[in-house]
Parts: C-alpha cells; sequence; structure tokens
C-alpha cells in the first residue's frame, strides 16, 4: 500500500496527494495533469511565476474548485467525496489580504474559532494562544484598519492556526511585503510548524524564499511541474548538468537558474493573466 | 524575479515557544448535525454586530431618509387626506413601510459585500472552513437581518418621536423583529443570487438601484392595495414586501393583517432564496 492511499487519517497517509490533477478554465488548462506528494510535516514550495497554475493547484486542494474522485487527497481524505473532513484538517491564508479591517485582530481571530466549532468555553483561550504564538498579543484589541501588512499576515497565520490544522496552505504569504516584514513572516511559519509539527504547504514565486525555508520544492510551469526536489538537490543537478555539458559558470547556480533551466523558452513572457495581476497589485495596494 | 530576503532579525520569532499552545496542538471537535447551522448564524450575526459597534456612521446616515419620508412626505400627506388609511394618521400608517423599506435597502446590496468578501479573499477562506455553502448563506442572510433590525429600531424611535401611535407589547414587537429578518433574509438572499450571477460590484450596484424602487412603490408601504391600477396591485400581490409591510403595520397599529401568511410567504421566500444563493456561491469562489 503506497501512502496516498492509505486509509484516511492513518499515519500513513501523505498529507497531499495529487494524482494527474487537471483543471480547465474554458479550453486553457491550468493544471494540466499535475502529480504530486507532500509528506507529513514537511514545509513543500509549490514555486513558479504568475500562470503557472500554482493558485488553481491549491484551490483543487482545499475544494474551492470541484475535481473527480480520486484526484486529491489530503491525508488520505477524498476532496471530491469527503469535503467537510478535509477542510477540517486545512488551515489556509488566500493571496490577498484578507483579515477584516472592520474588526479587531482578536475577533478576526474570533470568527474562524467559531467556524471551526471551538467551544465556547475554550474560544477565548485559544483565540489568545494563536494571537501569542504570531505576536499579535498587545495588537489583539486593535482595529486589523489599523495593522501593517506584515501585522496583517501574522493575523490570518493565527486565524488558520486557531483550529489546529494539520495542514497548512499558504498561497504567496509574502507578495507585496518588505523584506523585514517577509522574514518575519517565515519565522513564525517555522517557528510554529517546528512546535506544532505540521505539514506546510506554501506557493511563492521569490525562488531565495523557497531555497531557505522550504524543505521540498516544486517548481511549476504552465501546469505542470518541471522538477522536484529538496533546494540543494536541484541547485547540484544543475552543477552538474553545466559541468557535464562543459560550460563556465563562476557563480553556483541559484534555485532561480534551475527554474530558468527547466522551464526553458517562454518564460520571460509568461507574465499570469489580467485577473492574476489584478489581484497582486490589489494585495500590494493594500500593504501600502 | 526575486529579491534577498533581509537578514533574520535581532529579536528571533519564537513565541511558539515562549507562550503556551497546548490548545493549538488539539483540533475541536465537530459540532453535531443539527447545531452546526444556529452556530454559523451565531458566528456571522456576532462579527455583523461586532462592525456596528466599532462603526456607527452607517447606521447614523442610514436613518437620515427614513427620517426624512416620515417627517416630510409622512407629515405632509397626513394634513392632505389623499390616501385612505382606515381612519389613522398617514404618518402612523407610513410607518410601518419605512421600517420595511429602510431594512430592504439594507438587505438588498447585501450582496456587494459578498463580492467584496471574494476580492478580499475572506470568501474564500470562509468556504475553505467546515461550513456548507447553505449554512454559509443562511449565516449571512441572518446576519443582513440583524443589521436591518438594528436601522428599524432607529426608524421605531423617530417614527416615536413624532408621535406615532406604535405598540410597546413586547410579544409584538418580538414578532416585529421576526418579521423583519425573515424579509431581510429574503432580500439578501436576493441580493447574493444576483450577485452569484452578474459576479461584479459596479453590475449589481445598477441592478439593486433599478429594483429597490420597483419593490418599494409596487408594495402597499405607501399606500393600500385597494387604491392601486389592477396591475399593480397584481405586482404587489408577488411583492414580498407588502406581506412584510402588511404584518408590521397589523402588529404595531393593530390595522386588519393576514399573520399567519404573511410569516409563511416570507418563509417560503426566504427558503429558495437560500438555495438559488448557495448554488451560485460555487460561481463567486472561482
Amino acid at each position: 500500500m503506497t501512502p496516498d492511499t492509505a486509509p484516511p487519517g492513518t499515519a500513513r497517509a501523505d498529507a497531499v496527494a495529487c494524482a494527474g490533477l487537471t483543471y480547465a478554465f474554458g479550453d486553457h488548462n491550468a493544471v494540466d495533469g499535475l502529480d504530486l506528494t507532500v509528506r507529513q510535516g514537511e514545509v513543500f514550495g509549490l514555486l513558479g511565476p504568475n500562470g503557472a497554475g500554482k493558485t488553481t493547484a491549491i484551490r483543487c486542494i482545499t475544494t474551492l474548485l470541484p475535481v473527480p474522485a480520486g484526484m486529491v487527497r489530503v491525508f488520505g481524505h477524498d476532496t471530491a467525496g469527503d469535503r467537510m473532513a478535509v477542510r477540517r484538517l486545512l488551515g489556509y491564508v488566500p493571496q490577498q489580504l484578507s483579515a477584516d479591517a472592520g474588526l479587531t485582530g482578536r475577533e478576526n481571530v474570533a470568527l474562524f474559532a467559531r467556524v471551526f466549532d471551538v467551544s465556547r468555553g475554550e474560544r477565548a483561550e485559544r483565540v489568545t494562544q494563536a494571537l501569542a504564538a504570531v505576536d499579535l498579543a498587545e495588537a489583539a484589541d486593535r482595529l486589523a484598519a489599523t495593522y501593517s501588512g506584515g501585522m496583517v499576515r501574522r493575523l490570518e497565520l493565527a486565524q488558520a492556526l486557531v483550529s489546529a490544522p494539520r495542514l497548512l496552505i499558504l498561497d504567496e504569504p509574502t507578495i507585496g511585503l518588505d523584506p523585514i516584514a517577509r522574514t518575519g513572516v517565515w519565522e513564525h511559519i517555522g517557528a510554529v510548524r517546528e512546535a506544532t509539527g505540521m505539514t506546510v504547504l506554501v506557493t511563492t514565486h521569490y525562488m531565495d524564499e523557497a531555497d531557505q525555508y522550504c524543505d521540498r520544492v516544486a517548481l511549476m510551469h504552465r501546469g505542470r511541474i518541471r522538477a522536484l526536489g529538496t533546494p540543494a538537490e536541484l541547485r547540484a543537478g544543475l552543477g552538474a548538468r553545466r559541468s557535464a555539458a562543459g560550460a563556465a559558470h563562476k557563480a553556483p547556480p541559484t534555485l532561480e537558474d534551475v527554474f530558468r533551466d527547466v522551464a526553458g523558452s517562454g518564460l520571460d513572457d509568461e507574465a499570469g493573466d489580467f485577473r492574476d495581476v489584478r489581484s497582486t497589485r490589489r494585495t500590494a495596494r493594500r500593504v501600502g | 524575479m526575486s529579491e534577498a530576503p533581509a537578514a533574520p532579525r535581532a529579536v528571533s520569532a519564537d513565541p511558539a515557544r515562549a507562550h503556551g499552545i497546548d490548545l493549538l496542538l488539539k483540533p475541536p471537535p465537530p459540532r453535531a448535525g443539527w447545531r452546526l447551522l444556529p452556530a454559523r448564524v451565531g458566528a456571522m450575526c456576532a462579527v455583523e454586530l461586532q462592525k456596528l459597534r466599532h462603526d456607527r456612521t452607517e447606521l447614523y446616515t442610514r436613518a437620515v431618509q427614513p427620517a426624512l419620508w416620515l417627517l416630510i412626505f409622512g407629515q405632509t400627506f397626513t394634513r392632505i387626506k389623499a390616501i385612505p388609511t382606515g381612519g389613522i394618521p398617514y404618518v402612523d400608517y407610513l410607518a410601518p413601510g419605512i421600517i420595511a423599506q429602510s431594512a430592504m435597502f439594507i438587505a438588498i446590496f447585501y450582496g456587494i459585500q459578498i463580492i467584496w468578501e471574494r476580492d478580499a479573499g475572506v470568501l474564500n477562506k470562509l468556504l475553505v472552513t467546515p461550513t456548507p455553502r447553505s449554512a454559509l448563506i443562511t449565516g449571512k442572510a441572518f446576519a443582513a437581518g440583524v443589521k436591518s433590525l438594528v436601522q428599524a429600531v432607529v426608524v421605531l424611535l423617530i417614527a416615536a418621536l413624532l408621535g406615532v401611535a406604535l405598540t410597546w407589547n413586547p410579544l409584538k414587537l418580538l414578532a416585529v423583529a421576526a418579521i423583519v429578518v425573515l424579509g431581510s433574509a429574503f432580500f439578501s438572499c436576493l441580493s447574493m443570487t444576483i450577485a452569484g450571477i452578474v459576479l461584479s460590484r459596479d453590475r449589481l450596484m445598477g441592478i439593486g438601484q433599478a429594483i429597490t424602487m420597483p419593490l418599494f412603490f409596487g408594495s402597499n408601504a405607501l399606500y393600500p392595495v385597494s387604491v392601486m391600477p389592477g396591475w399593480l396591485q397584481s405586482v404587489s400581490t408577488a411583492n414580498p414586501l407588502s406581506y412584510e409591510v402588511d404584518a408590521l403595520r397589523g402588529l404595531l397599529l393593530g390595522t386588519p393583517h393576514h399573520l399567519a401568511s404573511d410569516f409563511a410567504v416570507l418563509f417560503v421566500a426566504a427558503a429558495p432564496g437560500v438555495t438559488a444563493a448557495s448554488a451560485l456561491l460555487g460561481r463567486l469562489a472561482r
């Protein structure tokens, strides 16, 4: 029995198992036969430029987009037939800054405690713990409208953590943030993961972040995975290919070099569709 | 493509260990069957009340229009005595209609909020929680009802200040609250259904503007059905706002009413509203 076909909820089931995942918008295959396995407890990075299909893949995994039975399993639960069980295992932070500016930080987190059925007796303490875990205890009773971009991202992390998810899914968590805030968000993700042992699936188009913080990465381009492995393996692989080809490169390859190598031509004109760009700009505008 | 992140900060982010996180390691047990829906409705209503507590601007600005209707239109037509009201002053007759109208105006634009939530990622985040779409829509519909209810209290107070002879019977006021919530639930579902079809704020704003006045003028909010031309009477019969006004007028003023059928019509209208809006929610999530 392979891990991805292990019975739901068993220790052996992979956190995520996609088999031939395909999703089309009209006649365009945004995700085109994606085979992907995320192991329990790892930080897995799904990398690629705008329009690569990362967000569509995430939306299929989070049950937001309907897919046929057997294509996507989360801890062994099929997203087609067992949606509620899948959702109870997920913490999701979308690409946009999605905290409600008209509520305080505490109220934002409490809403998610309520919709995940946290009992009244436990709610206040659990919300406090989630806010403290992302360093927002002092700002908890301020309106989210007064938060900086990095604080809003950490608030969203607290919203996702309050239900004790086994799989944390973050879609472009550092987009639009300044370098200090980006580092802060990653450090909190790492600290929480270390303390809870949860699996983290993250999409990003910042290759340097993936190199630094992810255990394994998949490089995605035009709906397909072009390379998969640890960042070190992928860099070493390109180095070996360059040596074999006799190419003289002074600097050791970066993950971005690997991506350019496997994606081939057409990478530079791949800028995503209008909706991607609009969404990215909206987020950037909201974080100032 | 990428930009180098800054060096790690001097203050390490190690709060997970510094603070207790024992509860964050334990998933909450799922709520059983029938208790899920009231829990989600409670959550959505709480959010609406929290927002109103933090910012009451909308409450005050939305009070201006009903105040003008009662103060100018109501008092003028009371003097003219042109509309047969069954012997009660026109401003009294008008007050329940204005309560229903201001509640409808809030609910009919609720779809804009759900489109905003879609654009901000809030809707997707809620859809990834263990909340069936119908429970999410029902929660939103009741949240619109709670918001309308707060508005209805404001209009009631304005009416009382203008000397309208309203009932203060608590049971009847409770029934008034139920009617306002039910009516708003229907109109917010209508709005969220349209949102699921048109998918954009601008279009929904236009459609909202286009349908609110016909719904208002095609009801018994301003004048009795008996003075309407035949075709308008047919419109009024199919208009849930008429049933809402009929019930409110009967409860608040003691005029002849059809309370049971009014409740039944509003309930029967709200149920398919929830179904239609839930079915179209997936279009918004894409």
